[in-house]
């Protein structure tokens, strides 16, 4: 399998609306989530990460009419848009777009507003990308629980490798709806407070909302300082469809195939960014997997604790904080984590600190038993 | 790199009638689409009493993969690329109508289309590549190149590929087991072919 | 208590879509989940959902519910000492 590059980024989140604001708030310990108090999605008052609409539209209006476009189309194109920005020549009949989501405009479900029944479909939310921006092909949806934005990267990288795309952007985001909080609050999942993945006092996730965008490219950019996604694998639990493997097996599976593409090992793995959702049985099986793969000291985070759980865009966002601690050499902390609260020993960044990072793992699993895990080098 | 693969064998699900390669398998009047589903369930004998606990977009995968997986030898790392393009739709409307009343779990679980990938790895054993795409329409170039990625480089040594929608109680199933034994030659033309060839 | 006990086992069965069980397949003291009955982590949330819409029974543990979903007399115990309706 070929490399596939990790250009240019955007992240649109309630810590900012560009990659830089976001990596600033993480850097400084800033979470983008805190108590809700909104009617339309619960009747209580829930911890969760929400991105203010009116500066959202105030963005917006520099490229298109708010009131067009739903909120998460607004989002997803505006975190396009800045990775166009900074690629003005890049020439979009020839360069793919892949498109992760979970749940999409599903918001509209309950209140369409004045938008058609169809907008709701996740092939309507690939043809407004594609038609705002003038993308030639086809877009290419992946729905894949929360492994979908790092899926994403996967299936740019597969399809590049036999020669079926160069470039692509690879889009990634999800919305706190009414749908995923009224979901997640009958699955007894969502925590009363900001979620703290891998601690001992962790009571489940918390939710967040937000938008990725990524250029990706299978040839290597002429400039030095790059990161390329080189080893790459899903691999299904077959053990429950909402519940995680007791053993790890699909993640322990997915990290064994991604390294064994590289050629390299767990111990050269310098850094891990974990999934971390903050439920008990989550972190517990992702603490066991990574003991099993020997990767018990590699110092690891969960970003879950700034962004709550962002579903479909999660493994996007992750892999991109990722591509910018390997290029900055810097580890960010796991930030509400307490005390070590899963069976096996682990590594849990506890403050940033510079590090020297050649390779990075990200992993990530999600419902219907799926597990990802992506292995990046720094070229 | 180049290497032939083949349709070792497909399934369609569609407007009461169910075919493979070789045959109809099963053919039904039934509208209602609980009860064309339990018809085939019976019909194939099968015992497993987690299908009745499942929504539609699944039953109609694990029915379509049961009716492939009986007249197929298969390997535990066959891929699975699926795609459609109501998503989960059927039951997300289900669920948000549970939502006035008391959020249903059990509905909820449901409301991604992957879920019927983590259905079949668990009643088949597979633990192997997943990926679930969403397209206006068939996309045969999508899982063919897809497929074709995942064989060539080693990932998998055989991949179930295919179309399974549901929409409105309408639902349109085509599956393909796809290796490198020889049969039907695995091309985008010919999962055209069999996509579009009529029920007959 | 009898009523009761098939009260509870008719609505599981109907609830959680255990096709081709009757009420009489349910033994009272049988365990529901593991070996018994064979119910899962979704089931168990379907039955906080079942005592909350008929009883009015708020469960908002998980632990406790652990102690509850045992058999069906523990069930059927549990709703007699807290129903609401």
């Amino acid at each position: 399998m070929k490399k596939l590059y990790l250009l240019d980024d955007a992240i649109i989140s309630p810590l900012g609306f560009s990659t830089e604001e976001n990596i600033k708030a993480i850097r400084e310990g800033r979470s983008g989530l805190k108590r809700q108090q909104k009617p339309e999605i619960t009747e209580n008052s829930f911890y969760a990460g929400i991105i203010d609409e009116s500066p959202l539209n105030d963005d917006f209006k520099a490229i298109g009419n708010p009131k067009k476009y739903t909120k998460l189309e607004k989002m997803m194109l505006l975190a396009v848009q800045q990775v166009l920005n900074k690629n003005p020549n890049l020439n979009l009949a020839e360069t793919a777009l892949v498109v992760t989501t979970t749940k999409g405009n599903i918001n509209l479900l309950k209140d369409p507003g004045n938008f058609p029944e169809i907008r709701i479909k996740l092939s309507e939310l690939g043809k407004v990308i594609a038609d705002f921006f003038g993308f030639a092909q086809t877009p290419i949806i992946v729905s894949n629980a929360c492994i979908s934005g790092g899926l994403g990267l996967a299936v740019a990288r597969r399809l590049g490798s036999i020669g079926k795309i160069k470039n692509a952007f690879v889009v990634g985001g999800d919305l706190v709806s009414d749908f995923v909080v009224s979901g997640f609050n009958s699955f007894q999942a969502l925590s009363q407070e900001a979620c703290k993945p891998f601690s001992n006092d962790r009571n489940g996730i918390s939710l967040g909302e937000a938008a990725a965008a990524m250029l990706v490219s299978i040839d290597k950019p002429e400039s030095s300082g790059n990161i390329a996604l080189i080893g790459d694998a899903t691999v299904n639990d077959a053990n429950h469809i909402s519940g995680p493997s007791r053993t790890g097996e699909g993640l322990y599976q997915s990290i064994q195939k991604a390294l064994k593409e590289t050629s390299i090992s767990a111990a050269e793995i310098d850094f891990l960014s974990a999934h971390g959702t903050a439920t008990i049985y989550n972190d517990e099986m992702e603490s066991i997997a990574f003991h099993r793969s020997a990767l018990q000291d590699t110092p690891l985070h969960s970003l879950k604790g700034y962004y709550g759980h962002t579903l479909g865009a999660s493994a996007l966002i992750e892999s991109i904080i990722t591509k910018h601690s390997m290029l900055k050499n810097y580890l960010y902390s796991s930030k509400n984590f307490g005390e070590l609260g899963v069976s096996k020993s682990l590594n849990i960044i506890q403050q940033n600190e510079e590090k020297e990072i050649n390779y990075g793992l990200k992993t990530a699993s999600g419902f219907g038993g799926c597990n990802l895990a992506l292995v990046l080098k720094k070229e | 790199m180049q290497k032939d693969f083949s349709i070792k064998d497909w399934v369609k699900i569609k407007d009461g009638k169910i075919s493979n390669s070789k045959n109809e398998i099963f053919n039904s009047s039934e509208k209602n689409l609980d009860v064309f589903l339990k018809s085939v369930y019976d019909f194939l004998e099968l015992k497993y009493p987690k299908f009745h606990k499942m929504d539609g977009l699944s039953k109609l995968g694990i029915l379509g993969t049961e009716i492939l997986f009986r007249e197929n030898s298969f390997s535990t790392d066959t891929a699975l690329i699926f795609s459609n393009n109501s998503s989960s739709l059927e039951t997300d409307r289900q669920f948000q109508e549970s939502t006035k009343t008391f959020a249903s779990p059990a509905l909820f679980v449901y409301t991604l289309p992957n879920i019927i990938l983590g259905e079949i790895s668990i009643k088949f054993k597979l633990q192997s590549e997943n990926a679930f795409f969403i397209a206006e329409s068939f996309n045969a170039e999508l899982l063919k190149n897809y497929s074709e990625s995942l064989l060539t480089s080693g990932k998998t040594s055989e991949v179930l590929c295919g179309w399974l929608n549901l929409e409105n109680g309408e639902y349109d199933v085509f599956l393909c087991l796809i290796s490198s034994e020889i049969n039907i030659p695995f091309s985008e033309e010919s999962l055209k072919n069999l996509y579009f060839a009529e029920n007959d | 208590m009898i009523n009761l006990q098939t009260e509870l086992k008719e609505s599981i069965i109907e609830q959680l879509n255990l096709e081709d069980m009757e009420p009489a397949d349910i033994g009272n003291d049988e365990p529901l989940f593991g070996d018994g009955l064979g119910l899962d982590s979704i089931d168990a949330l379907e039955l906080i959902v079942l005592l909350e819409k008929d009883y009015g029974i708020k469960l908002t543990d998980p632990a406790q519910s652990r102690e509850i979903f045992v058999s069906i007399n523990k069930m059927a115990e549990f709703i007699e000492a807290n129903r609401t309706k």
